[in-house]
């Protein structure tokens, strides 16, 4: 889970990190209060999951109530690459000095966390790794030893980082080391922290991503899942249980594990067709799931085909097959579905399939999955 | 001949009684291999199915000889489990678990290298490994595995997918093709065992001929295989690499499948493949075509 800047910046809090001021507002007066709160100037910053926010005019200054409410009513509904602004977080304005980058993450070659730490921040680090390398100081860190403030200083030293600031880069290093491990980040990353002009150093932004597998340690999390931005497939797919993600194309697809998943989505292109989307029912899957799992794809209006791909592992051909018939008992499915289905009970699947009295044109089965993924298209073009 | 297991290896279960385990425990029985052992806290002294039940690791070894662990328990008690069991001196951990967290992973990962640098851990999230004929830990269904075909050349397969995994078992199988050993090393972020791990473990063993790799998108451990091969193996390859049409930022599914800032592009990785002398299939039955052509000449 990705969250937004002010959910960020309300993590770093909890685990000692320095932010500025502020609080988020979802209406110019809600905007107004936040900015008194916090003192002018203030900054009014669109809180959406995509960068480019302050050239599309998405961060302002505000010097007085007046002018706050004015960004914040300019910011707030404004499309930034196609994400409505929702909320807005209104933060005290920094004297900044400098500007630096700090970020932690798993390096997975490695199989060590790593540090990336650069006296160069506030512009895309992935420029300055592709122009100045040497800008970034890379230090791995022992899971089991963990950061301690010396190394986080040689660190600030190595990095370019100047001596007047290096204490307080130490400090927020550890402190941000802490949110990565104990808070169960993927990333956690500040672009820019700043180097005051009154010598303190402190996080000007928040980029965190979350790791959904600990959620089960985290029920603070809960309060962030509300502005996740998924579409109403993917909400419904959730709601169900189904890992799902929305696609542009016009055949759905319903497979068995993330990578047998992923591998028909592939197929349907090289057969010259498009996915409608990903989605993998899981190991195990009963037959309510692969019911919920076909009318989430058949409430797609862009689908025309309906490809089903299932190697039985955990997962039982009849089951995939009893599930098929329930939900074209339950509801009336638009698209044609086009199974393959291999593996455990695989002969008694297709058994019950042909057995259903289902008719030829809404049901076909195919002995392959690259054969399968062809008709699927066949009949995708057929129907657009 | 076959890698990490074979027809002796003994077989302890955490987590046997169950619903996974017990299922995937006693169909592994039923397949062969000799489970020896279950392990569940404060349940020692019953039997599942007549397997023996003991509250730790370290009685169940003492007492079974158990020198392989198969770990089927939540997410919450799977590192505590792996650790348990690499305490006890087990030699080879399959973790079946899904849902373990990163940070989880890295920390167990330092203690094995650390701590108990004898123990080779599997997983977590993979479907396990099978040495068709000999032994199975995990949840590969048995009867798609082709054993290794007498005066025939045999395959290993190595596989970061689990279902592409019994797929890649099944394109060998239909055409007739043995394996030596198939290994799921998992999707997540810190695999105990690597791509590279088991290709230096087939390009040793004399009953493989040829191997068959299954990578995705994500993470750079084709790349680094790539570069092994390059360096160090001998023996022919073909390979699938899914994923080529998966959008940037979006986890498919496994925590470790994700294309993030152009980094962990299928293309890039197939490229590197195919720059180290592996013949790379544009899906699973292209890739099975080319490793038929392979052993058969």
């Amino acid at each position: 889970m990705d969250l937004l800047e002010y959910q960020g910046k309300q993590y770093f809090a909890r685990f000692g990190i320095p932010v500025s001021a502020g609080d988020v507002a979802t209406t110019p007066e809600e905007a107004v209060r936040a900015a008194e709160a916090a003192g002018y100037p203030v900054v009014v910053k669109a809180q959406v999951h995509v960068g480019g926010r302050g050239k599309a005019g998405g961060i302002r200054i505000a010097t007085d109530a007046a002018e706050a409410r004015t960004h914040a009513g300019a910011i707030l509904g404004m499309s930034i690459k196609g994400r409505v602004v929702r909320r807005v977080w209104v933060e005290r304005a920094s004297d900044i000095a400098e500007e630096y980058y700090a970020s932690f993450t798993l390096d997975r070659a490695a199989k060590q966390h790593l540090l990336m730490l650069s006296a160069r921040g506030g512009v895309d680090i992935e420029e300055v790794a592709a122009t100045d390398p040497g800008a970034i100081a890379r230090v791995h860190v022992d899971p089991l030893e963990g950061l301690d403030t010396a190394t986080a200083r040689a660190a600030a030293a190595a990095a370019g980082i100047p001596e007047r600031a290096r204490d307080g880069v130490a400090a927020v290093l550890v402190a941000l080391y802490g949110c990565f491990t104990k808070g169960d980040c993927d990333l956690a990353e500040i672009n820019p922290l700043i180097l005051t002009t009154s010598g303190s150093v402190h996080a000007l932004d928040a980029k965190v991503s979350l790791d959904g597998n600990a959620a089960f340690r985290h029920p603070e999390w809960e309060e962030w899942r509300g502005t996740e931005e998924l579409d109403a497939r993917e909400r419904l797919a959730r709601d169900k249980g189904l890992q799902y993600i929305g696609l542009s194309g016009s055949v759905g697809i319903i497979a068995n594990g993330a990578g047998l998943a992923m591998s028909t989505l592939d197929v349907v292109q090289q057969a010259g067709g498009a996915a409608a989307n990903f989605l993998d029912i899981g190991g195990g899957a009963n037959a309510e799931m692969m019911a919920g799992a076909l009318q989430v794809i058949d409430s797609d209006p862009a689908v025309r085909s309906i490809l089903v791909n299932v190697f039985g592992g955990i997962t039982r051909g009849d089951e995939v097959a009893r599930g098929i018939v329930e939900a074209m008992r339950r509801v009336t499915l638009r698209a044609p579905i086009v199974i393959r289905l291999d593996g455990t009970n695989a002969e008694e699947g297709r058994a019950i399939l042909a057995s259903a009295g289902i008719p030829a044109d809404r049901l076909v089965s195919k002995p392959t999955m690259l054969e399968a993924a062809r008709e699927a298209v066949a009949i995708a073009a057929r129907g657009a | 001949m076959a890698i990490f297991v074979d027809a002796s290896t003994r077989v302890v279960v955490q987590g046997l009684t169950g619903g996974q385990g017990r299922f995937h425990g006693l169909r592994n029985r039923a397949y062969g291999t000799r489970v020896v052992a279950g392990v569940t806290p404060g349940k020692a002294g019953q039997d599942v199915d007549g397997i023996p039940v003991y509250d730790t690791v370290a009685d169940a070894v003492r007492t079974t000889g158990a020198d392989a662990s198969f770990v089927a328990v939540p997410p919450k008690a799977a590192p505590s489990a792996i650790l348990e069991a690499a305490a006890a001196g087990v030699r080879f951990v399959v973790c079946i678990t899904e849902g373990v967290p990163a940070q989880d992973e890295a920390r167990v990962y330092a203690s094995l290298l650390r701590d108990h640098p004898g123990t080779r851990l599997l997983g977590p999230n993979c479907p396990g490994i099978i040495s068709p004929g000999k032994c199975n830990i995990g949840i590969t269904a048995g009867e798609i595995a082709l054993p290794p075909v007498a005066g025939a050349r045999n395959v290993g397969i190595v596989s970061r997918s689990g279902t592409l995994t019994y797929q890649a078992l099944f394109e060998l199988k239909s055409r007739g093709i043995g394996v030596s050993t198939c290994v799921g090393i998992g999707g997540d972020p810190v695999p105990g065992t690597s791509f590279v791990d088991c290709l230096a473990e087939f390009e040793r063993d004399p009953e493989t001929d040829a191997i068959l790799m299954i990578g995705e998108i994500g993470g750079s451990a084709e790349e680094e295989a790539a570069e092994f091969i390059a360096a160090r193996v001998s023996k022919p390859m073909s390979a699938y690499v899914v994923g080529v049409t998966a959008p940037a930022g979006k986890k498919m599914g496994h925590a470790g499948a994700i294309v993030s800032g152009g980094k962990g592009t299928a293309a890039g990785k197939i490229d590197a493949l195919r720059r180290a002398g592996v013949q790379v299939g544009a899906n699973p039955t292209e890739a099975g075509a080319f490793m038929a052509h392979i052993v058969r000449g």
